[in-house]
């Protein structure tokens, strides 16, 4: 047994101690030891996206690291997002423009959005589509999320997790 | 997947202690192909000794022509390099085009070519610019480091520090990415160094692994256009043959892809 220390969601309060098996994946860490059930696993083999995470600010998947590759590091969950009460503009935007319908991608597919903005605030609708590729929606056709990742890029709202 | 023990190395004499310690012991830089290997229990290591935290395998350095990328350095870091992309933006583009972004994030060029996937993309690049490879024991061309399927010439142990070659005049990357992985079906890199020496490397469509075709290379240093390699001669008996492809299928497709990135080197 190892021992896990993380800063989950930006609050010290929640740095995390926790025993856990090294072979342990970040994402059974996140979902089963912290109780933090917004981070999905899909198709457990890094194809789908959904459980993509923040780790020091860069979009990883969580089903493909150990949770002990992110000891010391900063990650930020779909649960950290929100702020004071209020969803984050990327969060808000899905919601506006219906880019979900099951909702299971949504997680992941938030986070990587959230990334592409912040690494490219002025992606065109292809560059959009680009940096989605690795978020696998099966319901929506992919449409209503791009619009809702360019609703967040118009109303100019910071994209910084 | 089975039970192993995680060790971050510090440092390149941490590691190699580390690696002596452990009765099983792998190297793991970003993981993005180590640790799904685990999840399906091929791979079964009993210790991880992490190396992404080694500040000598960090950094990139362009000094000149001459371009040193570190070991531990990520695809997203070689895909947005400033530097490199001044002198060699097709070892930029190639970069961006591993996988997705979460998937470059992780990943790392030493990784990358201490695995040598058959269908994975540094692998051409390194034979295509005549890339040196370094290691914590010795430095290692690239055409005498890639042995085959998933085989190096890394010995027991030996960690890879940095790669380094010399920008070529004009070079470029085309791959055909299997729709679901992204793993190169084919994916051709082509260097013009000058003074004829021209440089091409295929990956994802030999049956041996990365490879450069001779042929191919004699046609554009006489010639680099498009058409100099339309009709170059591809042994189907060479190929990979899988459900996403028989030989036939692949072999076109290396002489469509190097078509591509002759076009696109201009």
């Amino acid at each position: 047994m190892s021992t896990v220390s993380t800063a989950v969601n930006g609050k010290s309060v929640e740095a995390v101690q926790a025993d856990v098996d090294p072979r342990t994946l970040l994402v059974e860490f996140i979902r089963e030891h912290l109780r933090l059930t917004g981070t999905h696993v899909g198709c457990d083999t890094a194809q789908c996206g959904a459980c993509t995470v923040h780790m020091n600010g860069r979009a990883v998947k969580s089903c493909s690291m150990l949770a002990l590759q992110a000891q010391g590091a900063d990650v930020t969950t779909i649960e950290g997002l929100a702020k004071d009460g209020a969803l984050h503009p990327m969060q808000a935007a899905f919601h506006e423009c219906h880019g979900l319908q099951c909702g299971f991608c949504t997680p992941g597919m938030v986070m990587s959005s959230v990334q592409l903005l912040a690494d490219n605030p002025k992606a065109t609708e292809q560059e959009i589509r680009e940096a989605l590729e690795g978020n696998l929606c099966r319901c929506t056709g992919y449409h209503n999320i791009v619009k809702a990742v360019q609703q967040c890029q118009a109303g100019g709202v910071p994209a910084n997790a | 997947m089975y039970s192993t023990n995680y060790h971050r190395a510090s440092s390149l004499k941490d590691a190699q202690a580390l690696f002596k310690k452990a009765g099983d012991g792998k190297f793991v830089s970003g993981g993005q192909t180590l640790l799904p290997t685990m999840k399906q229990r091929l791979a079964a290591p009993s210790d991880l000794i992490d190396l992404r935290h080694v500040k000598d395998l960090k950094g990139i350095k362009v000094s000149g022509k001459k371009v040193t990328i570190g070991a531990a350095t990520t695809h997203a870091e070689v895909a947005t390099n400033d530097k490199i992309v001044k002198v060699c933006p097709a070892i930029c583009s190639l970069a961006s085009h591993i996988g997705d972004p979460a998937v470059r994030h992780m990943g790392t060029i030493g990784g990358s070519i201490a695995n040598n996937d058959p269908a994975a993309d540094y692998p051409a690049a390194m034979m295509a610019l005549g890339a040196t490879i370094h290691t914590n024991k010795r430095q290692i061309a690239a055409d005498k480091f890639f042995k085959g399927m998933f085989e190096t010439a890394l010995k027991d142990g030996e960690i890879i520090t940095a790669v380094e070659f010399s920008a070529p005049k004009k070079a470029a990357y085309s791959k055909y990415p299997n729709p679901a992985s992204r793993y190169a079906m084919c994916g051709v890199f082509v260097a013009d160094h000058g003074k004829g020496d021209v440089r091409v490397a295929v990956t994802g469509a030999g049956n041996d692994g990365v490879f450069r075709h001779k042929a191919m290379e004699k046609a554009l240093a006489a010639d680099w256009s498009p058409e100099a390699v339309a009709s170059a001669k591809v042994n189907e008996g060479d190929m990979l043959s899988d459900i996403h492809g028989n030989e036939a299928y692949r072999a076109n497709l290396v002489r469509v892809m190097a078509k591509r990135a002759v076009a696109a080197a201009g």
